[in-house]
């Protein structure tokens, strides 16, 4: 079968388990919402929130990836469907890219719903010549996490202490996005003085990533989880 | 006379450096339940994974459902259903969407998948149940479903008995003599001799790697 049908099919099964289960709605985005107060708690200053909001935006965007990609391998190594997926002769590019796009689905909700938590938290207005980079910078910056997060996923699904393994290996890989993301949110929201035009840079950095980690990670994907 | 569903020819597979299979000779024809006998270590599960094209043939020659295990160990895979302690199910789907799911990923169709919940008597309100709710003689059962919905034609099941209480057990049996009348060909690692040995047409022992057949010395 060919693989971009086969990562779509993947891709419908893991989503219809996250209808089936919530555990986004349910778990991952009050989570998310808390670790936002609890920023605001901590900060407890309007100027410096309003300051820094891009960047926690993309902190608890990056925490809660780790609950979801936890979740997206657990589902796949409770009862062996990984293994079985694998011996049934399933391309492990397949695997990796349907992964990769449940897991993104899923982000692209988690930050919405972060952005609109910074606007009421953090007092952020989107202006209207910032909004084409602000969805273009998720857009990019989701497929970079979600390549990383499926293939440090993948990789620590197969070890004892993945729970502790796989924050320790994706956070340090995940740097990039978080700094790139940063910068090219905080020229969309015009925050501290930057304009739009200072953000597309980041764009190109958050698009190589992406693409180099996609890439690699369809190719290194099969040979990680065999081991 | 068709040709043998496996048919290997002093098959040596290696764990490491130690050699589970040590010339392993052994013809299985359609539609046989064969057990395998042998104490733990004895290379019954090599055997096993050998089959289903996950453990590399390293001398000897090899052939599973026609196809050479030497040069295609993928095609192999995509024909064969191994079926190990877990049951590789979605615990959080329905006992449906696990079934359909497995039986697209071969391309088979909505008929297909349905066909394959009724011939393994996956039906009514059992077909929506989350797999996490089922108990463990009826996840078998439709772990069993997914393999005939993703079209093996060769199961390879190690220790299927585990786990499972008296009635699930039955049900099992029942299952799988009833799969073998279809024209699927079974292979049955198993320590419950009493219980599979009822199950199968025919014994095999794996005694250190190799293969006899009983009564033979």
């Amino acid at each position: 079968m060919n693989v971009w049908r086969l990562a779509r099919l993947v891709a419908r099964k893991d989503l219809q388990i996250e209808w089936n289960s919530r555990v986004l709605l349910n778990q991952v985005l009050p989570f998310a919402g808390v670790t936002m107060v609890i920023f605001a708690f901590a900060l407890d200053s309007d100027a410096v929130l309003e300051r820094v909001a891009p960047g926690l935006v993309w902190l608890a965007t990056m925490f809660s990836m780790l609950v979801l990609v936890q979740r997206t391998f657990a589902v796949e190594t409770d009862d062996g469907a990984l293994d079985a997926l694998r011996v049934a002769g399933t391309d492990a590019r397949a695997i990796f890219l349907g992964k990769a796009m449940s897991l993104g689905a899923q982000l692209l909700v988690l930050e919405a719903v972060l952005l609109l938590a910074a606007v009421v938290l953090y007092r952020q207005t989107v202006p209207v010549g910032g909004a084409v980079l602000l969805v273009t910078t998720s857009i990019s910056a989701t497929c970079g996490l979600a390549a990383v997060g499926t293939l440090y996923g993948g990789l620590a699904a197969g070890f004892r202490g993945r729970e502790t393994l796989l924050p320790l290996l994706t956070l340090p890989a995940v740097a990039p996005v978080l700094i790139g993301a940063t910068r090219a949110v905080e020229a969309a929201l015009g925050t501290a003085g930057a304009v739009v035009s200072d953000g597309w840079p980041w764009v190109g950095l958050l698009v190589v990533f992406a693409v180099a980690f996609g890439v690699g990670g369809s190719l290194a994907f099969g040979p990680l989880i065999d081991e | 006379m068709s040709a043998p569903v496996i048919e290997l020819r002093d098959a040596v597979a290696v764990l490491g450096a130690f050699p589970a299979l040590a010339g392993a000779d052994l013809c299985v024809g359609q539609g046989d339940i064969l057990l395998l006998r042998g104490p733990n270590g004895a290379g019954k599960t090599t055997l096993l994974r050998l089959c289903a094209g996950l453990v590399p043939l390293v001398r000897g020659t090899g052939r599973v459902l026609g196809l050479d295990l030497l040069t295609q160990r993928d095609e192999v895979r995509r024909h064969v259903g191994l079926l190990g302690h877990q049951n590789g199910l979605y615990l959080d789907l329905t006992v449906g969407e696990n079934i359909r799911f497995w039986g697209a990923t071969v391309g088979a169709s909505e008929a297909e998948s349905i066909a394959a919940m009724d011939r393994l008597g996956v039906t009514g309100r059992l077909v929506d149940i989350p797999v996490r709710k089922l108990s463990a003689g009826q996840k078998r059962r439709t772990a069993l479903a997914c393999l005939v919905a993703r079209r093996a034609q060769l199961w390879l099941l190690d220790e299927p008995h585990a786990g499972l209480d008296a009635a699930a057990r039955d049900e099992l049996d029942l299952t799988l003599r009833h799969a073998a009348s279809s024209g699927a060909t079974i292979v049955v690692a198993s320590h419950e001799l009493e219980r599979a040995g009822s199950l199968a047409t025919r014994t095999v022992d794996v005694v250190a790697g190799r293969i006899r057949e009983p009564g033979r010395s």
